[in-house]
């Protein structure tokens, strides 16, 4: 038992570590700062509660995680099925993949402008902005999923009478649910960065909005709170991603150490 | 039960013929235990997924249970030789027994009882809550055969179901299956490249010859029905048959059929092709 909590002791020791040395770092470096736009860590964290709570929280970040999780979402449902469409038929494959491969290789932020264009300054466009952007690395991981389904697995279903729709959820998606997932967390950090660069296009509120008002009105402390306000938050929705992931992925984690001790 | 008429498979693409199967014709009686031999590379394979319905023959037809086989038959299930691949990683292995019931649109009492009996005849009960992975390769193999019995096939198809596990879970494996065929009744095509396990499982041995592939020979297996691995393998008798059908394969390698197996009155060899 103690063994154990002294394993958990250690663990929790090396994750902290790194971090708290990196923000003691920053908090002796700047302490004696009066430089204007390098403010003392301490100032940022006292202004942190002021900035970040109350009437912002709700105009603010509430609105700008609203926006990400809509994108998100609409591109993990247009990946996963037009993917699973793709990757289902090699002829689809053959006409889709230069033009996804092009479509790709753009990057998102230049489509802000465009989709200014027609879908206006709203929620709509800062929505397509970032769902246009995390769509892809889903659709084309998924794809490969879709594509690497093992034979056998194929041939047993079939044999078994598991087709059609029976077929698609339980031997395709879950078969290729590792690389749907390795797609969605790249998608993820995309999502974040889209949402900050939309809002900072044209917006009038939300976090990347808020940012760039702060530097344009000198509030310099008041930025760099929302900068790391912008770190936590990736850094919780990367956490949260993991404990999705390892609930909805125990079986491939579990699949692949057991493959790797018996080799 | 099965018939088998002058299937004929020829696999062609990028300006390559390869006739895999030429002209086999066969049957396979209600309840019987029927075992493929043949040289490696003879086409085995190709002709069970023929049988199977997984994939349409050039020319010839199967039949099950006198209707024609265009895809999987709804009352054949197979036990492929690669269980790793087979298995749904992703589901335990009640669950991998249970999936193909739920296609048949069971209702869950009559899926539970299936599933519940199938484990228990390959004794597997307490393994229902694990995850494939978690068992040994001869157990996975165990899992699959569950999921045969529980589909309650008419025929039963093993693809070189033991070609992977080692030699004692074989020997294990193999009882199981010559105990479930006896229980249970049920029509079973066995493929194999073991002579051994063919001899020792069959009522009956098909020789395939090499590719392109007929029908080199049908032996009638004429040893007791209660076979056990210490008795059964050192019968004169059991040494007899496998000599024959090891050099039939090798007279199929070279081409050239031996002499039938004169002291058998009943093999009942049709004459040759």
């Amino acid at each position: 038992m103690s063994a154990r909590i002294r394993y958990f002791a250690l663990r929790l020791l090396l994750v902290v570590a790194l971090p708290a040395v990196l923000v003691a770092a920053w908090w002796f470096a700047s302490e004696s700062s009066t430089d204007v736009y390098w403010p003392p860590l301490r100032t940022i964290l006292t202004t942190f509660p002021d900035v970040w709570t109350g009437e912002r929280l709700r105009q603010d970040v509430l609105p700008s995680m609203a926006r990400l999780t809509a994108g998100y979402g609409c591109a993990a449902v247009a990946g996963v099925a037009l993917g699973t469409v793709i990757g289902s038929y090699r002829r689809v494959r053959a006409v889709c993949e230069p033009v996804l491969e092009f479509l790709r290789a753009v990057p998102p932020p230049v489509l802000v402008p465009v989709i200014m264009l027609f879908a206006g300054i709203g929620d709509t466009m800062k929505i397509a902005v970032i769902a246009s952007g995390c769509v892809w690395p889903i659709l084309l991981n998924t794809v490969e999923g879709v594509r690497a389904v093992d034979s056998v697995m194929s041939e047993t279903a079939r044999s078994y009478g598991v087709t059609g729709v029976a077929r698609l959820r339980h031997v395709v998606l879950r078969s290729a649910s590792p690389q749907i997932f390795a797609g969605l967390r790249q998608a993820l950090s995309i999502g974040l960065i889209l949402m900050v660069i939309s809002e900072m296009f044209a917006a009038s509120n939300g976090l990347g909005f808020t940012i760039v008002q702060f530097q344009r009105g000198f509030a310099i402390p008041d930025m760099w709170t929302g900068i790391l306000l912008l770190g936590l938050l990736g850094f919780v929705l990367s956490v949260l991603f993991r404990l999705v992931e390892r609930r909805a992925l125990g079986w491939y984690h579990g699949l692949r150490d057991a493959s790797r001790r018996s080799s | 039960m099965l018939d088998v008429s002058g299937l004929k498979k020829v696999y062609e693409g990028s300006g390559r013929r390869v006739e895999a199967v030429r002209d086999l014709t066969f049957t396979v009686d209600a309840g019987e235990l029927v075992c493929l031999v043949g040289p490696s590379g003879c086409g085995k394979t190709t002709l069970l997924k023929c049988v199977g319905g997984l994939l349409t023959p050039t020319a010839g037809e199967v039949r099950v249970g006198g209707r024609r086989v265009t895809g999987p038959p709804p009352d054949m299930a197979v036990v492929f030789q690669e269980y790793g691949r087979s298995l749904f990683p992703w589901k335990r292995v009640g669950e991998n027994v249970e999936l193909p019931l739920k296609q048949k649109k069971l209702g869950a009492a009559r899926r539970r009882e299936l599933v519940a009996d199938a484990l228990e005849s390959v004794g597997l009960t307490d393994a229902a809550g694990a995850y494939p992975w978690q068992l040994s390769g001869g157990m996975q193999q165990r899992v699959a055969i569950a999921r045969a019995l529980a589909y309650e096939p008419e025929v039963l198809l093993m693809d070189e179901p033991f070609a992977a596990v080692d030699a004692q879970t074989r020997a294990e494996l193999e009882d199981l299956v010559r105990g479930l065929w006896r229980q249970r009744g049920i029509t079973i095509l066995f493929v194999t490249h073991d002579i051994d396990e063919a001899v020792y499982l069959g009522e009956r041995v098909l020789i395939l010859s090499s590719s392109p592939t007929v029908v080199q020979e049908q032996l009638k297996i004429d040893l007791p029905a209660d076979r056990d691995q210490l008795h059964t393998r050192v019968a004169p008798r059991f040494a007899e048959l496998r000599t024959h059908v090891y050099e039939q394969i090798q007279a199929a390698k070279r081409g050239t059929p031996v002499d039938r197996l004169t002291k058998d009155p009943t093999s009942d060899t049709p004459p040759p092709h």
